[in-house]
């Protein structure tokens, strides 16, 4: 599956075999629903194509042998889900300060604790804001679609390499389970030379040693800065986002991963009522697309925040907007997705208790 | 006049140790790096350091070296392992690292035969913390969260790690050793040359426990803390040799 | 005939190479090391040393850098 032809396939499996094409050495994972398949399909393609593969006793495990894999400058990656990713916080600490390249692919199922296989998008927090100790940012994928889930496992392990950070692709159980039309291609980066920082043994060299450990309070200080200002500089190139009709929309509809294709119906639904309706869709969630929304919401143009959690997103949002807009939340914790219905009539309440005079 | 003793060439120059007068840290280092020379393996040997006192070995010897969080050395080393097989990786863990917060993978690796080699160094206390009960603590040992002893109602018993990690059917080599005697010095740098070398060799794990020292905790004089591995330390870890396939 | 050469830097006064010389040539001196600890000096008038490498095999700091047979 290395060409433009469309194959009918689910998002694990997606997920799965773009990170052999994107050149994935080791792939080290532990079950759990709704992401099993992931390991499923690259157990057996590793071996085929004799790279990396462990059986993981445990999520600990699995993200700490990316960190052994990824240190020696290889592509190697996890994949887990919610609250088997709540154990991995510990080490995208240790490597976001170690600036390691760990790609780890989160399919979201209902937390918290346990919760349950139904679909929610309850790990944006986890996610963006981390779990882990310590001053640090991942970045954060999300994709809306089985097409997007190979092109952003490719963009996952570019960025990784390209600017020495752990990537979280936040996917969710519908886009894990769903099958859809895809093509793969082909990995369409240019390989990051990982020569300069990889332990290879010190060969012809002085020794290398990576650690977060801190002995000199001046040179920590400095450390942290550097890498804030390295994902300042991730936030000016890599910031993504999507938009519809927002040009000449009074309210814009927002979401991410595959509550996008909610609102994008929503959208059209509304504009055949007469609301004018726009859709802005974060694709980098950290990065944010602050400056955007910022912009929009200065043209006077309110957004609705839909989401499958208590309002997650939603903050970053507002945040955004700095009170130059109205924001609203349409939500549901977890459970049965939010229908277009469910979006359009919230909408239209909003509408009526907004602009009751301009309807 | 002939030179019969010198630094290890796989130290860094200019190093210092920074442990404690007396901790046998400092001879269990000075092992290894004479049997990474005498194997001729310095430069392509990575290292998977951990937390406690045990983590500063990549101050010391020129080999790369990666710092893993508490307990996931032989996770890390693992994923370097699979990741570059061509290359030899070790771990340098204390007790609490090796047999406490890690066991789970200390265990698996030795159960899926990880073809890397693992050292355990065991004083029988968290040192680098202040000298707390730990899993290797031995019955009736006072340490400051076992106040009047380790015993069977509160703690239970100790975990002997050279014979748990010999069960494995994918160890290849396991071994206790002590460093309070020159004899015992000498047996301890063959069996860590014999753990590298069933790497080499790709027939398993390779496993020495090394019975250390922590003259600061155990509140002791170098000696005495040496006389207490010897005679003390060594009734709950017999020295030996748990499992060798190099003579199979 | 040997001799041991110790890096005053890296002695911590362990005093383990005093009990382990065969011939009790290495001895807690008058002087002290930054920590105010008395280091240990290697004192050889008649020519004992063995050579026998014994106090570098046991010094935990690596502090007797050399010996010489």
């Amino acid at each position: 599956m290395n060409s433009s032809e469309k194959v009918l396939i689910k998002g694990n499996y997606a997920i799965a075999q773009a990170a052999v094409n994107a050149g994935c050495q080791c792939y080290f994972g532990y079950p759990i629903t709704p992401q099993t398949e992931i390991g499923e399909y690259l157990s057996g393609k590793m071996q085929e194509l004799k790279r990396g593969y462990v059986c993981a006793e445990s999520e600990l495990a699995a993200i700490n042998m990316v960190i052994g894999a990824v240190s020696t400058g290889v592509k190697a990656m996890t994949s887990s889900s919610s609250c088997a990713v709540s154990l991995m916080q510990e080490a995208l600490s240790y490597a976001a300060s170690d600036e390691l390249p760990v790609v780890l692919v989160n399919v979201m199922r209902a937390g918290p604790g346990l919760g349950y296989i139904y679909p929610a998008q309850g790990d944006y927090n986890q996610a963006v804001y981390g779990g882990g100790n310590g001053d640090y940012k991942i970045i954060v994928l999300a994709p809306s679609t089985v097409q997007e889930c190979i092109d952003y496992t490719y963009r996952a392990f570019y960025l990784a390499h390209k600017y020495r950070n752990p990537v979280i692709l936040l996917a969710d159980g519908l886009l894990g389970q769903m099958m859809e039309p895809a093509s793969f291609g082909e990995y369409p980066y240019p390989e990051i030379d990982n020569s300069s920082w990889a332990l290879t043994g010190a060969k012809n060299r002085a020794s290398r040693a990576i650690y977060s450990c801190a002995r000199d309070e001046k040179k920590q200080i400095e450390h942290i800065k550097n890498l804030f200002k390295k994902f300042d500089l991730i936030s000016q190139n890599e910031t993504s986002w999507e938009e519809f009709k927002t040009e000449d929309a009074d309210i814009i509809l927002t979401a991410f991963g595959s509550m996008t294709r909610n609102i994008k119906a929503a959208m059209n639904v509304l504009r055949e009522k007469g609301i004018k309706a726009g859709c802005f869709r974060p694709i980098t969630l950290s990065p944010f697309p602050n400056n955007r929304i910022e912009e929009l919401a200065k043209e006077g143009k309110d957004f609705i925040v839909v989401e499958m959690n208590m309002g997650q997103m939603f903050k970053d949002v507002k945040y955004a907007i700095n009170g130059a807009a109205k924001a609203e939340l349409i939500n549901r914790p977890c459970g049965e997705w939010l229908s277009v219905e469910d979006i359009v009539s919230s909408v239209e309440k909003f509408m009526e208790k907004n602009y009751a005079a301009s309807i | 006049m002939q030179q019969v003793f010198s630094i290890p060439k796989s130290f860094k120059e200019d190093f210092k140790y920074t442990f404690c007068p007396g901790c046998d840290h400092g001879i269990a280092i000075r092992l290894l790096a004479e049997v990474l020379d005498e194997l001729g393996i310095q430069d392509k040997t990575i290292c998977a350091a951990s937390i406690g006192c045990s983590v500063f070995i990549y101050d010391f010897l020129n080999v790369d070296s990666i710092e893993s969080p508490h307990g996931r050395a032989m996770a890390e080393a693992t994923g370097v392992k699979r990741a570059r097989p061509d290359k030899v990786v070790f771990t340098y863990q204390g007790d609490g690292d090796f047999a406490s917060i890690g066991l789970a993978e200390s265990m698996h690796a030795a159960f899926r035969g990880e073809r890397i080699t693992a050292f355990m160094l065991n004083n029988t206390t968290y040192g680098m913390t202040g000298g707390q009960h730990g899993p290797t603590t031995m019955m009736g040992q006072i340490t400051t969260t076992s106040p009047t002893g380790r015993n069977r109602e509160y703690y239970g018993y100790p975990a002997r790690m050279a014979e748990q990690i010999a069960l494995a059917d994918g160890c290849a080599f396991s071994a206790r050793v002590a460093l309070d005697s020159i004899p015992h010095i000498n047996d301890a740098k063959k069996a860590i040359k014999k753990a590298f070398q069933v790497q080499l060799d790709g027939t398993g794990l390779g496993f020495v426990e090394i019975l250390s020292t922590c003259p600061t905790n155990w509140h002791m004089t170098p000696e005495q803390a040496h006389a207490r591995v010897r005679d003390d330390m060594t009734k709950t870890f017999p020295l030996g040799i748990f499992k060798d396939t190099t003579e199979e | 005939m040997g001799k041991i050469i110790i890096d005053n830097n890296k002695c911590k006064s362990c005093y383990i190479c005093t009990e382990t010389c065969p011939k009790k040539l290495i001895k807690k001196s008058e002087k002290t090391n930054r920590l105010g600890d008395y280091m240990v000096e290697f004192n050889d008038p008649n020519g004992e040393c063995i050579g026998c490498a014994m106090c570098a095999k046991r010094c935990p700091d690596l502090a007797i850098t050399e010996v010489w047979r």
